[in-house]
């Protein structure tokens, strides 16, 4: 075998021989079993990713039969984001007529729970209009961006500018009443939304802002399952790691912070969700091959440990896809091949 | 899914991966795993089951093509099918094909009836 062909994770093309990309996914999944304290690939899953890499094509895809679900983050904003003069409902057509999509997702231009609020009429409304024109399941989307609570933006004192001062008290004050804020407006938003007829509701991007953020969404989901217990709730992640931003808060008993995707989906599921969304996060140090099998590790293990349906996240930066806007279809067709296929995976 | 533009994500994932939605049974079954909470292999069998078809046709797009012309459950080339369900007509003959209550469908049900009532 010659050279391979791939990429770093921030995009950029390298040349790997064989013992450079066998060392590179035997180190990937190393990493992710050493931090998760979960099973690395075996040899057989390994070697399957070799020769995912070793094909020469500038694309790959699942064998037949192997084809699951796709549900999407902000799907509605991908096509204004472009440049593409588009209304929302349009949007949503382009990708249920053009783009073979499986689900849609309605959203605002802000994408976050809170600044929905004030707006909540037009946004039920909307979603009233395109569900009347559209066949395809359709999910509200929105961030619970706990950041957006702190000064000046939000009510809260900010946490990031309590803890240089020593105030660690006064921190976890802020932050636990961030949560409070947080999920009232999630619950009011999603239950409007709900009430116009969405189909689901995706928290996207949840944990960003830490251990408070992966809470407060725990906290609204378990809320909304009580209140619409059929509502599809889908939880999709905006790391692998819960940062412990407070360090002391728990769910259920458990402490939030430090938790990995396989520990962070039991919580997920005893909240109420019935879509889980792991993300791995991609490092631009490594290659495509080594930030794969990690990738693969980390989900095969949370797959492993889930009763519900799991979703990877796999955009720019997550589940192995580089670090780039236009990401390239190489990386992109093996990433979904290789996570689809190793981890089991249920969706993405 | 996530960040990146729609060629090089929607498209690509869709193509590498995804099942194809309304060109296939792909929103069947995403509405199996979202009103159920099925894995995929449990979604993917329910389906076929209710469609009489094997698992690997639901991603085939001749295969379902005819098949919801036949079943009347919304295609992607409406403008070559006059007359056929679009938009909230499919869904709620999918509701009643495949068992299951969609939330916009008993909406416009309850709309209809008040309407009818008065």
């Amino acid at each position: 075998m010659g050279k391979t062909y791939t990429r770093m994770g921030d995009g950029s093309v390298i040349e790997l021989s064989e013992s450079e990309l066998k060392r590179d996914l035997e180190e990937g999944t190393r990493d992710a079993a050493e931090r998760g304290r979960i099973p690395p690939l075996c040899e057989d899953e390994l070697s399957y990713l070799f020769d995912i890499y070793s094909i020469p094509y500038r694309f790959v895809s699942v064998d037949r039969g192997n084809e699951v679900v796709l549900t999407y983050d902000a799907a509605t904003l991908k096509i204004r984001r472009v440049g593409v003069l588009t209304h929302r409902i349009q949007s949503l057509q382009i990708y249920e007529k053009l783009l073979g999509a499986d689900t849609l997702e309605f959203d605002h231009v802000d994408y976050s729970f809170k600044p929905v609020k004030p707006i909540i009429a037009y946004e039920q409304t909307e979603l009233e209009q395109a569900l009347l024109v559209t066949t395809i399941p359709m999910f509200y989307g929105a961030m619970p961006n706990l950041g957006s609570y702190t000064q000046p933006d939000g009510p809260c004192l900010n946490p990031m500018e309590l803890l240089p001062m020593g105030k660690i008290t006064e921190a976890r004050a802020a932050q636990e009443e961030m949560v409070e804020h947080a999920v009232k407006d999630m619950v009011n938003v999603a239950s409007a939304m709900y009430e116009s007829g969405a189909d689901g509701i995706n928290f996207d991007t949840t944990g960003a802002a830490g251990d408070t953020d992966f809470l407060a969404t725990l906290r609204a989901v378990e809320i909304l399952r009580k209140k619409y217990p059929q509502m599809c709730i889908e939880v999709g992640m905006a790391g692998e790691f819960i940062l412990g931003m407070h360090g002391e808060l728990t769910y259920d008993g458990v402490r939030v912070a430090g938790l990995y995707p396989h520990k962070q989906v039991e919580l997920v599921e005893k909240a109420g969700a019935t879509i889980y969304g792991p993300a791995i996060n991609t490092n631009t140090d490594e290659s495509c091959p080594w930030n794969i099998a990690r990738a693969a590790t980390f989900t095969k293990a949370c797959v492993e440990n889930s009763h519900i349906p799991v979703h990877a996240d796999m955009g720019m930066g997550v589940g192995g896809i580089p670090v780039v806007d236009q990401p390239p279809v190489d990386a992109v067709s093996r990433a979904s091949k290789a996570m689809v296929e190793i981890a089991r995976l249920d969706g993405l | 899914m996530g960040v990146g533009d729609p060629a090089g994500m929607a498209s690509a994932h869709n193509t590498a991966s995804g099942m194809g939605g309304m060109r296939t049974a792909g929103d069947l079954v995403a509405r199996m795993q979202m009103s159920r909470g099925m894995k995929i292999k449990e979604a993917k069998e329910y389906v076929a089951n209710k469609l009489k078809v094997s698992v690997s046709d639901l991603a085939d797009p001749v295969v379902m093509n005819e098949m919801r012309d036949d079943l009347d459950i919304g295609m992607v080339s409406t403008s070559l099918f006059p007359g056929s369900a679009k938009g909230i007509e499919a869904k709620l003959r999918i509701a009643e094909l495949l068992d299951i209550e969609i939330n916009c469908v008993n909406k416009f049900r309850d709309k209809i009836g008040r309407a009818l009532r008065a």
